[in-house]
């Protein structure tokens, strides 16, 4: 490994920051697509140069982007995310049934080994397929015709399928969540699904306890720990280390458990990251002060991060696919705000530094090793 | 039957063209939406919901002045555009963006 790219999607266009193994010059390139909301940037891990992004926006619709060197040039691909079958009704922000409706694509998810695969996961929350290279997409419907589709509803930022967690050992194994009906998992490549929220507790639905209905912001999982999910709900940290079968909160200390993405270092699947948020009014952190937190023991447990972070007068919000690390061998951990800052820590987030400042609010922050 | 067509920045962006392009073009607005997805297929589904075929609601058609967004796609377009004196506006709404 030579060096590190990070792919940033911002609410007005893609930036592509590259550096060598130390981390410490960044080259900055974009904005890609400028205009467009890009909810997501993602490399395939097969082939670093291939790189696929959604930009989407309210004029236009969804477009989806293929690079295929490393981010210097895009081409359109397919952009049809057409739903496989009639579609049914979900419920709406005021507990109304609202039939499904493709507005964009939230996250996508190159395969582990196949080029030409990628999952995407959409709002009104469906996932879709692609095996010919972004060409056509394909839903996957069983998802979207599960039994408790009717109780699933949107978060604030729409009712979208937001994660996708893939397996190694297994590509017909899949772990989703969608906001706010919770998560999801299929063992036959998306032919079947089957929540998987036991233990989860939320206030907004009228069953706290319920099968469904829970904002699951953000899923992290270790590839050497498959059976270990670490979670952050609208409230509440959780883990599970059966899959998704149970849940337990391990939020512990936390200044706060609301927040929205969760990450786990790259060499210790026991080290958690979070980034704790006031509140779902507030969307800015705890004090005006901006800290990542980090557990080593899985949970419960959690010291602030702070050096390089400021710690007065910050109101910024760090959206659930904004944080990500990369493999080297100190782990490198970073985030984007909606203030237009990627941070990095290149010592696993002992220390901080601004990559860049000031970009349209981060949307999502990948890192992939070149 | 030539038609001229003004794109906005984002569709310019997306089909990598100058602002004003010339279609080969049935003479209404299903013809020459038609005519822009096959000559740069990049911009399917950008004007028009592929699933619902219905004009996407920030979207407006303007020519001669005059709004044409509401008129029916099959309906003729004004003869000064027809002549070619006057372009086809493809237009982000104003609230967009």
């Amino acid at each position: 490994m030579t060096g590190v790219r990070v792919l940033v999607g911002t609410r007005k266009g893609a930036f592509v920051l590259t550096a060598d193994g130390k981390r410490t010059e960044w080259q900055v390139d974009g904005p890609h697509f400028p205009g467009w909301e890009v909810y997501h940037v993602a490399a395939s891990p097969i082939d670093p140069d291939l790189i696929w992004a959604a930009p989407s926006g309210g004029w236009f619709g969804q477009v989806i982007q293929r690079s295929q060197d490393g981010g210097r040039s895009w081409d359109a691909v397919g952009n049809e995310f057409r739903y496989a079958s009639a579609v049914g009704e979900h419920q709406w922000y005021d507990g109304t049934l609202r039939p499904w409706e493709f507005t964009r694509v939230w996250h996508l998810a190159p395969s582990l080994t196949d080029r030409d695969v990628v999952h995407a996961g959409v709002q009104d929350a469906a996932m879709f397929r692609t095996s010919d290279g972004g060409a056509t997409w394909e839903e996957l419907p069983a998802l979207r015709e599960h039994e408790s589709g009717p109780k699933w509803q949107p978060g604030a930022g729409g009712m979208c399928l937001h994660t996708i967690v893939l397996y190694p050992d297994n590509p017909q194994r899949m772990t989703i969540a969608i906001s706010a009906a919770g998560v999801f998992t299929t063992e036959d490549g998306g032919a079947s699904w089957r929540p998987r929220n036991q233990g989860l507790l939320s206030d907004g639905i009228p069953s706290p306890a319920a099968e469904v209905g829970h904002c699951v912001h953000n899923l992290a999982m270790h590839p050497s720990a498959p059976e270990t999910l670490f979670m952050q709900k609208h409230w509440d940290v959780m883990r599970s280390d059966d899959g998704g079968g149970s849940w337990r909160e391990i939020s512990g200390n936390l200044p706060s458990d609301f927040g929205f993405p969760i990450a786990v270092h790259a060499h210790e699947p026991e080290t958690v990251y979070v980034v704790p948020i006031t509140s779902d009014s507030h969307h800015f952190p705890p004090e005006g002060k901006l800290r990542v937190y980090r557990s080593r023991t899985g949970g419960d447990e959690w010291e602030p991060l702070t050096s390089g972070l400021p710690q007065e007068n910050c109101y910024v919000d760090i959206l659930r696919d904004a944080m990500a690390v990369d493999s080297l061998d100190e782990c490198g951990i970073y985030f984007g705000t909606t203030g237009g800052q990627v941070y990095a820590s290149a010592d696993a987030g002992d220390t901080w530094n601004a990559i860049v400042r000031d970009l349209p609010p981060v949307l999502s922050v990948e890192v992939q090793m070149l | 039957m030539s038609i001229r067509v003004v794109l906005p920045a984002h569709l310019r962006q997306l089909a990598h063209c100058d602002r004003e392009i010339t279609l080969d073009s049935e003479p209404t607005m299903r013809g020459v939406i038609d005519a822009l997805e096959t000559s740069y297929p990049q911009l399917r589904g950008t004007i028009r919901d592929p699933a619902t075929d219905r004009r996407r609601s920030f979207v407006r058609f303007f020519a001669c002045e005059e709004d044409l967004s509401h008129e029916p796609l099959d309906a003729p377009l004004p003869g000064p555009v027809v002549e070619g004196r006057e372009p086809i506006l493809i237009v982000g709404a104003m609230a967009g963006g």
